[in-house]
């Protein structure tokens, strides 16, 4: 009964069409000088005090971008982007010092409540712990001493790297190593904030884990880092979410998020893609160029990624599973929703290298308007990879007939004891189903919330409840006038 | 008057199907229209539905004293219009009980009543399904997906139960039942008309006739009504079948 009141409130609050978290914080911000040179990375780095191999680490990423091109052979379209024309780093001015949130500003904490989340943990009914991110920097993380009772790590990526440099010396990088491709050669040169998490030994963590990301300075790019190491035995859900200002031109972000499980652990990590968009003519909206990687390190291990976007003017991102322990499983759950002039590539890649390893793919692309929605997949079989199962589905949902779906299945397969199977649809949402909505008293734009939500519903349940409310309401309204 | 249609002319992709269609229904009948297969029956109910690419060249479909024409299918449906379908459609992944749920809180809003009550709406429901003897597993699932012919049917009835229409639009709803599903489809309808409501039996066959008595028998054949009567035409299209009508409409 709960989902069915949940889904009742959504159609009621689809109301309005425009992008809801357009708005700009008016805070004063320290910034990096615009463009890109080793001396940005300097700054960064001095900025942010860290030690002297994480400078390294970003120089040499740094010089390693400098010989690469940008990747081109995604179904995507956008004029060049010029990368001296970005600022790196910006920071809202406050004290450095957040141990109580009297000493966050409070127009920050105005903006997080705007945005529906609360950072006062006294307010959070949910329990979530979130660590809320602005531009470059966290602004603050809650329910950090709660969490620490367990042993448990969740904090920002500058702070973990002051705290626990040991760990993230240990564990950065070996996921998505800075060659890995040009965007994640770019984070690895320039990356200022995101989140660490670490779950020790045997401990299931009690509360949903969330970072947010807020873009909010002009004319800058964010380059978030997340890494998530989760020990053996462990187990931990994570949620992300992210909304930028309405802004004509368009912003870029490259973030890198790790993931490592050890025997017999689970990373469960969900996200909700809601930056930008751009307007219905294509102008401005986030370019989103994302590296998610997990490594299933352990035998048993779990890392599954249910992904929701509807945001972006461009989202190219891969969220992937390198099955390297036996018996490993790899998941990815993914509703990607395109209206008016969005582009979207996206999809996954799952490597099995360990014996009996088993991997899931379900894929539902939403194309509106004039946009493009591809799905691209890999799954390799390794030749070691005995009895390695995976199965694919990827649907597309044709919304009108100017926009496109794309699928794009690649699959090696060198072991034969293994099972790849590929299954795959279009179909469109069709006037009979519209109008037996509509004959049972439901509006056209309600119809399509419900006909849409139907259909995405196998990865919607995938969500934490908190986010899959959520999403639900964003599938409606981020396809709102799209039809008619 | 309920219902008034007059001098109706509906085309489908320039071809006219129904040519000039009139039909009068008061509060508490029940009218069931009869003829052969292409007359312009489920023309007649798209029409009244307001379903899209049935044009309207000339004609009235009064409505509660309102010329309804003009006005989108959901708000004829929440002014208590309601067709069941003769092919009703799938729509996988929502529920029926969520399918209803939204429903019923459209037409509340259309009504600016609050949304239904959880427990009320619980109520409703179980009352509902004992009705047209649905089973809960069945509302569970996606609307009409994976069901069986009889059981889409029911389901029809339900939603009909569910959401308490003025005016009903039955298209062949007895088609691809068996005795028994008849039977209930039959039960569920008797047991929701009243003095308040209207309802519209498209159907080939007399049998359902047995079931649903109806207080008028109209034939339909070439777009519009050839002749009327009561319960007894039904039964002498039954033993005379249809093409003694063709022939009276010839020499009309």
């Amino acid at each position: 009964m709960k989902e069915e009141k949940e889904n009742e409130n959504i159609l009621e609050e689809v109301t309005s069409s425009e992008y809801k978290y357009g708005f700009v914080t008016d805070i004063e911000t320290e910034t990096a000088p615009m463009g890109l040179t080793e001396d940005t990375v300097k700054f960064i780095s001095k900025k942010k005090n860290e030690p002297e191999w994480l400078l390294e680490y970003r120089l040499k990423a740094y010089r390693y971008w400098l010989t690469i091109e940008e990747p081109d052979w995604a179904l995507l379209n956008h004029p060049p982007i010029n990368y001296q024309d970005i600022i790196y780093y910006a920071a809202p001015k406050q004290k450095e010092v957040k141990e109580s949130l009297d000493e966050v500003d409070p127009e920050l904490l105005d903006t997080f409540n705007k945005l529906g989340i609360s950072l006062d943990e006294q307010k959070m009914l949910t329990g979530v712990a979130v660590d809320a991110v602005i531009d470059s920097v966290s602004v603050k993380t809650t329910f950090q001493d709660t969490l620490a009772k367990h042993g448990i790590i969740f904090c920002s990526f500058s702070e973990a790297v002051q705290n626990h440099p040991e760990l993230v010396k240990k564990y950065l990088g070996t996921v998505v190593p800075h060659t890995d491709n040009f965007f994640a050669a770019l984070n690895s040169a320039v990356f200022s904030d995101g989140s660490f998490c670490y779950i020790p030994k045997g401990v299931r963590c009690p509360i949903e884990l969330s970072t947010y990301f807020r873009i909010n300075a002009a004319n800058t790019g964010q380059f978030e880092r997340t890494l998530l190491v989760a020990d053996e035995g462990s187990y931990v859900s994570y949620l992300e979410g992210c909304t930028a200002p309405q802004r004509d031109e368009n912003q870029l972000h490259a973030a890198i998020v790790e993931i490592i499980t050890f025997d017999d652990a689970e990373v469960k990590y969900s996200t909700v893609q809601n930056w930008y968009p751009g307007d219905k003519n294509g102008v401005g909206g986030i370019y989103n160029f994302v590296t998610k990687r997990g490594l299933c390190k352990g035998k048993n291990s779990k890392i599954s990624w249910t992904q929701v976007e509807t945001g972006s003017a461009i989202t190219w991102k891969y969220p992937s599973c390198t099955l390297l322990g036996d018996n490993s499983i790899g998941e990815f759950y993914s509703v990607a929703v395109t209206n008016n002039m969005q582009q979207a590539d996206t999809g996954t890649k799952m490597i099995h290298i360990g014996k009996n390893t088993k991997s899931t793919i379900i894929s539902k692309g939403i194309s509106a308007g004039k946009s493009n929605n591809s799905y691209r997949g890999l799954v390799r079989v390794s030749k070691k990879a005995d009895n390695a199962r995976n199965f694919s589905q990827c649907d597309s949902l044709l919304l009108g007939d100017k926009c496109g779906a794309h699928t794009f299945p690649y699959i090696k397969n060198n072991n034969r004891s293994s099972v790849v199977e590929h299954e795959a649809t279009t179909s469109k949402i069709s006037e009979d189903q519209l109008f037996y909505c509509q004959q049972r008293g439901i509006d056209t734009e309600k119809s399509i919330g419900l006909i849409v939500n139907g259909y995405a519903k196998e990865v919607l349940n995938k969500l934490p409840m908190e986010f899959a409310v959520e999403a639900q309401k964003l599938l409606a309204i981020t396809l709102e006038g799209s039809v008619g | 008057m309920l219902l008034n249609i007059k001098d109706l002319h509906v085309s489908i992709h320039g071809k006219e199907i129904l040519k000039g269609f009139n039909l009068s229904v008061n509060y508490g009948e029940v009218h069931a229209i009869m003829g052969p297969n292409g007359t312009g029956k489920s023309t007649l109910a798209a029409a009244i539905t307001g379903r899209e690419g049935y044009e309207i060249t000339s004609g009235e479909i009064i409505y509660k004293g309102k010329n309804i024409i003009d006005l989108a299918p959901d708000v004829r449906a929440n002014e208590g219009i309601f067709l069941s379908f003769q092919y009703p459609v799938e729509i996988p992944g929502v529920s029926i009980t969520n399918f209803m749920r939204t429903a019923l809180n459209a037409k509340r809003e259309f009504m600016g009543e609050a949304p239904i009550p959880a427990g009320e709406f619980l109520k409703r429901m179980e009352e509902k399904k004992k009705l047209v003897d649905i089973q809960s597993k069945l509302t569970n699932r996606s609307v009409n997906e994976g069901f069986s012919g009889g059981e889409k049917k029911k389901n029809e009835i339900f939603q009909m139960a569910m959401l308490e229409p003025t005016f009903a639009v039955l298209d062949e709803t007895d088609s691809g039942l068996d005795i028994d599903a008849l039977k209930v489809v039959a039960n569920g309808v008797n047991a929701l008309r009243s003095e308040d409501n209207a309802f519209v039996v498209i159907t080939h066959y007399q049998r359902l006739l047995d079931y649903i008595v109806p207080d008028f028998v109209h034939v339909m054949y070439d777009g519009r009504i050839v002749k009327s009567g009561g319960k007894g035409l039904a039964l002498e299209l039954e033993e005379k079948g249809y093409d003694w009508i063709k022939d009276y409409d010839v020499n009309r």
